[in-house]
């Protein structure tokens, strides 16, 4: 077993070195420099501004040494200073937004499973019946109206028509000055429209793969044995069926893991939510590449660190991987 | 094609919204007196972008300068008029050579921890500009100082090698505190994030992608502002931010053309805001490159312009909320001259010029013919400004009558710069330019400012030009200056490089409950310090 996972962690290192690469590629192929998008045509700015800025940003020297910095940096941890002009840590910034996007994509990720597995076992158990229809057509209309629009008109009709939920941002005037549930409550209150909409839109492809999973599981012989038996349409379905249809459905949740980490734009920024999303975008327009690249770096390193748990877990679970045959 | 089903959403949602605002326009608008002033209460604003820093010297962004400007101040201001005036430096004297400007610096004003404001803090503000560590923006206005001294902590004097009268605002910059910043490190100072300035607000707190709370500095030298805070919400899209102020979560924002003309034009909204509507100090300008051999003649130019309608832009573009332009400077003040009329839209006399120019045949598909070749030519414009681009299908409209094919083209605006404005890689560019107060002009038009990556891109050179712009900013004589502005306006107008379109206008809008606003040149904002919202309609 710890053969095996020095063997992964050995071969993590060239990954995490081709990671470094193709960011550092990205980020520097896209035309336009971070000194420009600050300063290109404002009168008040020679060359000579522009130079000195370039090289403050150490943008003077060669691609190779830039890189080699950097990934030098990267070793100790240390992910450098942002472009912007306030030039705070990356980890900083990134710290400042993580938990609101964490926070928000559990939370809407859960919601989200909540809700699209009884609504993917339900049609499936009451195959062609109007509820079935009825689902189909309530699920693909979340996938197919444009998020934006829909959240617009909501915001419209419950913030400004009807005013009973805030239309955008996480916290109320004054905030500041509640108590922690009150506090509590005020967010969640918050995030009442963003999170419907966002969920509202996922619906679909969970319910639809529960449903297919839940049709092919009921057809099978062991079902029918089950009823055969005499037990009830409810435990056949929810203790025999259930059970089996569930596991591609979680294998699928394993796989939104490391997607928790990154935030919609579109979302963030019609519901002013200050989260990961903005900020990568934010950053990549102003060409913030130490910040684009440190976002890079991090997401695709969780990654490999969620690839390490989920193949530790098989190799507990397997005793061919774990010997390294097969 | 994606984007443009989203759009056509966009509009039918829009559509929807604005036949729901229909329905509730039955309320009588509501009388409002002036009241009485009153202290309290606080302003909401909303901002599509969120500061960077608010270290002024270190940003480039506006919003960063727009709540810096509240906690700091520089020596000198623009008053409402756009005069300048003193500021942190109660009066100041220009030597008879024009060489030396003497500042008076104010007595007993405090930084907002209670330090006093010295000549320290001006002498700090200048080195740490002209550091060449200090990754600025800015320090190309005091790097033409010679000499700077402080003789005693009321008194700044800076010596220039030959007069330079956009010195005088260059020291409109924000005074920095040299008790904080002394002998460290800018770039990593606390001060981004936690500013400590001299000016009517005191920052408060920022929470990083919410709001910016500043409260009113009680110490003001020029006396407590009404407004207790000024509360900055940063809300990225504009149909929230819309929202939002219809909800009644923010006092104030900018209108679009589109709000201010049709959707925000019902009684109801009238009782509850007050829309203020003045020049903004911009214009949009379609530019030609100088080097291109198809822009050479100035006939041709003079052509392109009198094709154009430019009345039909402001109409058609701006719904009416801009005016058309004649030249680079705003309407209304001392620089802009009243009288310069360039070509007026009459497609007769441009096809005349364009014959004349030697332009006389057609081609089977009516575009004009010279040597071979047909007038063909593409306007290349930034993307994420709807403005500019319909600008560019109505030129395109207007210049196919009188026989020449325009092709337009949108380009993101890192590769706009970099492959087409620094290569010199263009025929002509839509674009637009914002007007300081103060008229020199000498980066964008003199012959000198044509190399790669400076701000003539168009490649304009003409003596008579250069000669006025070096003339323009070597004294302070208003009037003399003024004669050198409008003389350069008159070549502009004959030479037609670029085609002047139209100054739109700054549309704010502000809650009703906010009184002593009075619209001047300058705009709104600056007797911000004179706001008030009386007692019985205060909210916060």
């Amino acid at each position: 077993m710890t053969q095996y996972l020095i063997k992964r962690l050995i071969m993590m290192i060239p990954l995490l070195l081709g990671i470094t690469l193709i960011s550092f590629a990205v980020v520097h192929l896209s035309p336009g420099e971070p000194v420009e998008m600050q300063v290109a045509m404002n009168p008040r700015v020679s060359a000579e501004a522009r130079e000195r800025l370039r090289k403050f940003y150490g943008l003077d020297q060669p691609l190779h040494v830039q890189y080699l910095k950097w990934v030098g940096r990267l070793a100790k941890l240390d992910f450098g200073r942002s472009f912007a002009p306030d030039g705070r840590p990356v980890v900083d910034k990134i710290k400042e937004r993580l938990p609101v996007t964490l926070s928000i994509n559990v939370i809407a990720l859960l919601l989200e499973f909540g809700l699209a597995i009884p609504i993917g076992v339900l049609p499936a158990v009451r195959r062609d019946t109007p509820l079935d229809q009825g689902m189909t057509v309530f699920v693909f209309l979340g996938f197919s109206i444009p998020t934006f629009w829909l959240a617009l008109l909501l915001m419209y009709l419950f913030g400004v028509k009807l005013g009973w939920l805030p239309i955008s941002g996480l916290h109320s005037f004054g905030s500041g000055g509640f108590g922690f549930l009150r506090q509590l409550c005020d967010l969640a209150w918050h995030l009442i429209l963003p999170l419907s909409v966002a969920t509202f839109g996922s619906l679909a492809a969970v319910s639809r793969y529960m449903r297919s999973s839940m049709l092919e599981v009921i057809s099978q012989d062991y079902i029918t044995t089950a009823r055969a038996k005499g037990l009830s349409e409810r435990t056949v379905i929810l203790k025999h069926a259930l059970r089996n249809a569930l596991l591609p459905v979680v294998t699928l949740l394993g796989f939104s893991v490391p997607g928790l980490i990154g935030g919609s734009v579109i979302m963030e920024t019609i519901f002013s939510i200050p989260g990961m999303g903005q900020l990568a975008y934010n950053g990549s327009m102003a060409r913030d590449y130490p910040l684009v690249m440190g976002i890079l770096v991090i997401g695709a390193g969780l990654t490999l660190i969620g690839n390490l748990f989920s193949d530790i877990l098989y190799a507990f679970a397997d005793p061919r991987i774990r010997l390294g045959k097969g | 094609m994606r984007s443009g089903w989203l759009a056509s959403l966009l509009a039918l949602s829009l559509v929807f919204l604005v036949a729901c605002d229909g329905k509730k326009s039955a309320a009588p608008p509501v009388q409002r007196g002036p009241g009485t002033p009153a202290y309290g209460d606080a302003l909401v604003v909303g901002s599509i972008g969120e500061p960077s820093t608010l270290i002024p010297l270190l940003a480039s962004d506006s919003a960063s300068h727009e709540v810096a400007g509240q906690v700091y101040s520089g020596l000198v201001r623009y008053d409402k008029n756009l005069n300048l005036e003193g500021e942190l430096a109660g009066s100041w004297d220009v030597s008879r050579d024009g060489l030396t400007i003497t500042f008076h610096l104010r007595r007993g004003v405090k930084w907002h921890d209670g330090q006093e404001f010295t000549s320290r803090d001006v002498m700090y503000t200048y080195r740490v500009t002209i550091d060449p560590k200090t990754p600025t923006a800015y320090a190309d206005a005091f790097k033409q100082v010679q000499r700077a001294e402080a003789p005693d902590p009321y008194t700044f004097r800076v010596t220039y090698a030959k007069p330079f009268a956009p010195a005088l605002e260059s020291w409109g910059m924000a005074i920095l505190p040299a008790h904080l910043l002394e002998g460290k490190d800018i770039t990593k100072s606390e001060l981004a994030r936690h500013p400590v300035g001299t000016g009517s607000y005191v920052f408060k707190e920022w929470i990083a992608g919410q709001k910016i709370v500043l409260e009113s500095n009680r110490e003001y030298y020029e006396g407590r502002p009404y407004i207790d805070r000024y509360i900055y919400r940063i809300i990225p899209d504009s149909s929230t931010m819309y929202m939002e102020l219809k909800s009644g979560a923010l006092d104030m924002m900018g209108l679009s053309p589109v709000q201010y003309q049709r959707q925000t034009d019902t009684p109801e909204f009238r009782a509850r805001f007050n829309k203020y509507r003045y020049p903004a100090s911009a214009f949009t300008y379609l530019g030609y490159n100088l080097r291109h051999p198809l822009f050479s003649d100035r006939r041709v130019r003079q052509a392109l312009t009198s094709a154009i309608n430019k009345d039909e832009i402001v109409h058609g573009v701006m719904l009416g909320m801009g005016q058309v332009a004649h030249g680079p400077y705003k309407p209304g003040t001392w620089a802009c001259d009243p009288h310069i009329r360039d070509f007026d839209y009459n497609p007769e006399r441009a096809k005349q010029l364009l014959a004349e120019a030697g332009w006389k045949e057609t081609n089977s598909d009516g575009v004009l013919v010279k040597d071979g070749k047909p007038f063909q030519f593409t306007i290349l414009t930034n993307q994420g400004n709807a403005e500019r681009l319909k600008t560019a299908q109505i030129i395109q409209r207007r210049l196919k009558k009188v026989g020449i094919d325009v092709k337009i083209r949108v380009i993101e605006w890192a590769s706009f710069l970099s492959q087409f404005i620094d290569k010199g890689n263009f025929e002509a560019v839509l674009l637009g330019w914002t007007i300081s107060p103060d008229p020199d002009m000498f980066d964008i038009w003199h012959s000198s400012k044509t190399g790669p990556k400076e701000l003539n891109f168009i490649g304009y050179k003409n003596p008579a030009v250069d000669r006025l712009l070096e003339e323009g900013r070597g004294t302070f004589d208003t009037e003399k200056r003024k004669r050198c502005y409008w003389r350069f306006q008159e070549i502009l107008a004959e030479d037609q490089h670029y085609t002047f379109l139209y100054v739109p206008d700054a549309l704010p809008v502000v809650s009703a409950r906010l009184r002593g606003i009075m619209p001047a040149p300058a705009g709104i904002m600056y007797n911000f310090i004179k706001w008030y919202v009386p007692k019985e309609e205060q909210l916060y």
